[in-house]
């Protein structure tokens, strides 16, 4: 029988606001434990929670930027259960009244082309962190990350492969980062993505049983992950099983998920209006402000590349794609104003070593005013392509500067035709039996003569100019 | 409505309290007399009737996204019953 | 006049007159804990050292005329849920045992600022869930008018206090009725001030969208001037809300011209007959003073105690789930694994009404039953907000009785929890509203036991009930009865 996989995702989302979300702790990430904590953050008796306006800024960026309808009259909610993560033994949450609803991303990819529905995007608390003690064989809880915001955005159930998953993950994290209201590191758990997916024979309209995935800290993992319970859940059905709910983690090492213990307790939050928080009203003023204030997209951003820069669709989707890259890109272009020039060199090696380190992660180790520098060097004749390439694989990885490097070791091209000339002369006299073969009418020796000329130029030679050189002396 | 014992087990679950036999026979008899009576609120028509979670017209209560340095861990310790390398200890979590 | 009979208003002008110290004054009341308190029990624990070392501090200010509040100097007695820095909190709860915050509430700092110094903090029902103070981990308070009553709750050990002269005024909250009863109870005055109008940050949360700290004093007048030392717009608390003008500046206009209605509803079945004829014969005085008097319809009154139980009792459940043996208070010993360690540190840790209460709550939200009970609380709490509306377009002032009778004798209530709810009848649908409510005494049954009167306002016009209930003591001398417990520490 063929099957059709139906997968929904709940994307959390830390936000880069400078406090915590109902405390003015920092959301630094990481520090000693317990140091980012107050008596907010830490669910002491008595303490009282006060929101942070900017959480509710950026969660209505990201509403307008996934077209979701903003809640004008919204409300706080909370989520009981006891867990040592979460101190005040409720998770301040929006079930009733989310900030935004009814939105959706476009995505698009091999063989698809579609918009994903985005349920809803309600904002939350974060919990706070687990440490295992070995030595007394306990739990350490650390409080510094409770109350760092959050946003969950829940897909609607649309995605049919995890191409389509991967596609949109990208797209959703490209918004994040153009909007500037997360730094989506799925290494330190600021962008989390949770996995609903179930099966179902192909042609039939109800849902199968789904499962949750949990704990996948990158898309290559999150991709595997997806196939990995796609196969399970088929073949669980093929030997006439069913699928059960529940909840599984992923282990990336493994390759494989296992079902995490069923809590002892029917999952039964109790969810009711937080009393200590005033409800949340998003005038159209305030709207339309935040409206007017969004960056401008990526997906504007790439039409612009395409039609003003006139690079190539997919040079421009890439660039796009990463927002560092596109700010990049910008800079650079900024100064030596060319812009299918700077796209060829970032989509070259420059790619491969921003890419260099941790998965996820790009770095950019050099200024872009100093890759404007070797670009223009390139362009003023300084120095020639495969110099640039060299310059710049040495002074990548330090932030040299370019062109102290090409004065600093001599690489600058032999301008002086009197110089080129003599390096000819020299050239023929070394080769004269090649030299008899050019005039007998061999013409494609003159690359071999080249080379030789540049090797005794030490490469500091424009080649056109040498070329011309040769043929005009050979010709003489 | 009628409260059983099931339910009072449910509840008790949810609220982390176990109860003795002679415990849970007395809160039973008393939340089924109170929940008796509480149900005399289904005399009251709400059909047309908003929820009433906040009294007051306040909305939109904000604090400016600043950073104000957080407390001593010593005080956010203070009064743990248990804590170890600066974090509070708790027995192992499953998983 | 022996220094306790003074209300803090004469205090604090003696203070100011330099006719008294405050250290002076601090350790007089001191004395008088020491001497009354072994009888009544108002207190958990006194802060001697701390308050002598607050009152030094205070005199200092008030010698370089940096004080300029007519209560500078006049220290209090507050209730054991409002977080004091550095002094042991407990809302008489195993649980919290040995909690020391590491903050004051907004209250404890205003007042500080203001020149209050704490003598002590004072009993209460077990996280104020009670109408006795006999659900305090602690041991009972007593009530000074006969030792073998109660004083109410479950402010009772505030209420008590002042009462017993044992401090110039007190601090107590009231989530459904727990200043005002007390008050009543114990012949003194105490007032719920408006929802909001006192930042609740450092009160430690029974049923958020209900608590709300207030004054107990000997008279209104006293409440007024605390009032305006405590109210207002505080960044730390959300729900919180400034007001115009203050307390004090239309305490003095009078009966005259005042609206008052006398809702029928609360003087029906149920409601003893002395209770009934003092608090008539309060709205009478009135009468005969100015006001306008005259009886209507209120709407809704018998939903108000089931709708209060279920909402209040659903944010209990969820505002004590914290305690769990993690981060302060009680932790059960002989836990095996983190399930255990919860379930052993909150059963060992709360008292049964706590557990009844959270139990109430908890089953109340629970899946299910969220709708028929949680939710349709929330939409009764609405239609008796609208029918508070509709009086208040009518009337300044609703003035009724505090409870149904005067205080019973210790052990009765907890015989039958229902009939203990339901004593709760003429105060919580005031918190439900959102409304201020001050009790203030008006009389004795034929036991000597104190009656009191409620009169409740609109929200936002406290200084209107403060105004009616000075009138009211203008005329009236029962606030100034003071039991002869008190003599005792009168040497």
């Amino acid at each position: 029988m063929k099957y059709e996989m139906v997968v929904g995702l709940e994307v959390h989302v830390e936000l880069a606001t400078k406090t915590k979300i109902f405390c003015s702790c920092t959301t630094e990430f990481g520090g000693e434990p317990n140091t980012h904590c107050c008596p907010i953050c830490t669910g002491m008796p008595g303490v009282l929670p006060v929101l942070n306006e900017k959480v509710v800024e950026f969660a209505v960026a990201v509403g307008l930027a996934t077209n979701c309808d903003i809640t004008p009259y919204g409300k706080f909610d909370r989520k009981n259960y006891f867990y040592p993560d979460l101190p005040k033994a409720y998770q301040v949450s929006q079930l009733y009244l989310p900030i935004c609803r009814n939105g959706y991303l476009e995505i698009e990819g091999e063989g698809f082309q579609k918009k994903i529905g985005i349920h809803e995007i309600h904002m939350e608390e974060d919990a706070g962190k687990l440490i295992h003690d070995p030595i007394f064989d306990a739990t350490l809880a650390d409080y510094n990350r409770c109350g760092v915001p959050l946003i969950e955005i829940v897909s609607e159930p649309d995605f049919r492969s995890a191409a389509e998953v991967i596609a949109y993950l990208e797209n959703l994290k490209s918004i994040l980062q153009y909007l500037g209201v997360s730094d989506c590191k799925m290494q330190e758990g600021s962008l989390r993505a949770d996995i609903n997916l179930s099966v179902r024979p192909e042609g039939q309209e109800e849902f199968g049983t789904r499962t949750e995935m949990k704990n996948m800290n990158s898309f290559r993992a999150i991709a595997r992950a997806i196939e990995s319970e796609r196969k399970r859940q088929i073949e669980v059905l093929e030997d006439g099983g069913k699928v059960i709910q529940q909840t599984r983690r992923w282990d990336d090492n493994a390759g494989k998920s296992t079902a995490m213990r069923s809590k002892e307790d029917a999952q039964d939050y109790r969810y009711f209006p937080e009393p200590d928080l005033a409800p949340v009203v998003i005038s159209d003023e305030w709207k339309e402000s935040i409206r007017r204030s969004l960056p401008m997209l990526p997906k504007e951003r790439k039409e612009q590349y395409i039609e003003k820069y006139g690079l190539s669709q997919y040079d421009a989707g890439i660039i796009v794609g990463i927002k560092a890259l596109a700010d990049y890109f910008e800079e650079v272009n900024h100064i030596c104003d060319n812009p299918k020039e700077v796209a060829n060199w970032l989509l070259g090696d420059f790619m491969r070593l921003a890419k260099e380190g941790e998965e996820d992660s790009f770095n950019l180790l050099l200024d872009a005013a100093k890759l404007a520098d070797i670009i223009n060097m390139v362009r003023d004749g300084v120095i020639n392509r495969n110099t640039a390439k060299k310059v710049f694989a040495e002074v990548w990885h330090d932030n040299l500067d370019p062109k102290a490097y090409v004065e600093e070791h001599n690489l600058a091209m032999v301008g002086d035709d009197n110089l080129i000339k003599d390096a000819v002369m020299k050239v023929l006299e070394n080769h004269p039996k090649t030299v008899e073969e050019y005039k007998g009418g061999k013409e494609k020796v003159l690359g071999f003569l080249v080379g030789q000329c540049m090797k005794e130029l030490k490469g500091k030679a424009d080649p056109g100019t040498v070329n011309q050189l040769l043929r005009e002396m050979l010709n003489q | 409505m009628k409260v059983t014992d099931e339910l009072i087990d449910y509840v008790s679950s949810l609220a982390r309290l176990s109860l003795s036999d002679d415990e849970k026979a007395k809160i039973k008899d008393e939340i089924s007399k109170i929940i008796d009576y509480m149900d005399i609120l289904n005399q009251v028509d709400t059909a047309d009737v908003e929820p009433m979670s906040h009294v007051l017209p306040v909305t939109n209560v904000f604090r400016k996204d600043e950073v104000v340095p957080s407390y001593d861990r010593d005080a956010i310790l203070a009064n743990a019953p248990d804590s170890d390398e600066g974090a509070f200890r708790v027995p192992k979590t499953v998983e | 006049m022996q220094t306790y009979q003074m209300t803090p208003l004469e205090l604090g002008a003696k203070i100011k007159a330099k006719e008294i110290g405050v250290e002076e004054l601090t350790a007089y009341y001191l004395n008088r804990i020491d001497a009354v308190d072994s009888d009544v029990s108002a207190f958990l624990r006194a802060e001697k050292e701390y308050a002598m070392k607050e009152a030094a501090e205070v005199q200092t200010k008030i010698d370089h005329g940096t004080l300029d509040s007519p209560l500078a100097g006049v220290p209090y007695g507050i209730k054991d849920n409002i977080c004091t820095l550095g002094l042991e909190t407990t809302c008489a709860s195993k649980i919290l045992s040995g909690f020391q915050p590491p903050y004051d509430a907004t209250l404890v700092t205003k007042l500080k600022e203001n020149g209050n110094v704490i003598l002590g903090k004072t009993n209460m029902d077990e996280f104020a869930m009670g109408s006795t103070t006999e659900t305090s981990y602690d041991g009972i308070t007593k009530n000074p008018w006969d030792l073998s009553h109660v004083p109410g709750g479950s402010s009772g050990g505030s209420a008590a206090a002042v009462a017993g002269r044992e401090v110039p005024f007190a601090i107590g909250s009231d989530t459904g009725g727990s200043i005002r009863q007390p008050a009543s109870y114990c012949g003194v005055t105490g007032m719920k001030p408006t929802y909001g109008t006192v930042s609740r940050f450092g009160l430690i949360a029974y049923g958020s969208s209900l608590d709300q700290m207030g004054p107990v004093a000997p008279t209104a007048k006293d409440c007024a001037a605390i009032l305006d030392l405590i109210m207002g717009k505080d960044p730390k608390d959300s729900t919180s809300m400034g007001m115009d003008g203050t307390m004090m500046d239309t305490i003095d206009d009078g009966a005259k011209g005042l609206k008052i209605g006398i809702p029928t509803s609360y003087f029906g079945d149920g409601l003893d007959g002395e209770v009934k004829d003092h608090v008539l014969a309060a709205a009478k005085l009135l009468a005969d003073h100015g006001a306008e008097v005259e009886e209507f319809d209120l709407a809704m009154v018998e939903y108000a105690v089931p709708a209060y139980y279920i909402i209040a009792s659903a944010e209990a459940s969820s505002n004590l789930s914290r305690y769990d043996g993690v981060k302060y208070g009680y932790r059960s010993e002989d836990a095996e694994g983190l399930r255990d360690l919860y379930l052993k540190t909150r059963t060992e840790g709360f008292g049964s009404e706590v557990k009844k209460r959270i139990m109430l709550g908890a089953f109340a939200l629970s899946s299910g039953y969220y709708d028929a009970y949680y939710n349709k609380a929330l939409q009764v709490k609405a239609l008796i907000k609208k029918s508070f509306d509709e009086a208040f377009a009518k009337y300044d002032v609703i003035l009724g009785p505090v409870a149904p009778a005067t205080a019973p004798k210790i052990g009765d209530s907890l015989k039958d929890p229902l009939k203990m709810y339901l004593s709760d009848i003429y105060t919580v649908s005031v918190n439900l509203a959102g409304l201020p409510g001050i009790s203030l005494p008006c009389g004795f049954d034929g036991n000597g036991l104190p009656i009191g009167v409620q009169m409740i306002g609109n929200a936002f016009h406290d200084a209107i009930v403060l105004r009616a209930a000075n009138a009211y003591q203008q005329l009236t001398d029962f606030h100034k009865q003071i039991p002869e417990i008190a003599m005792k520490g009168a040497e």
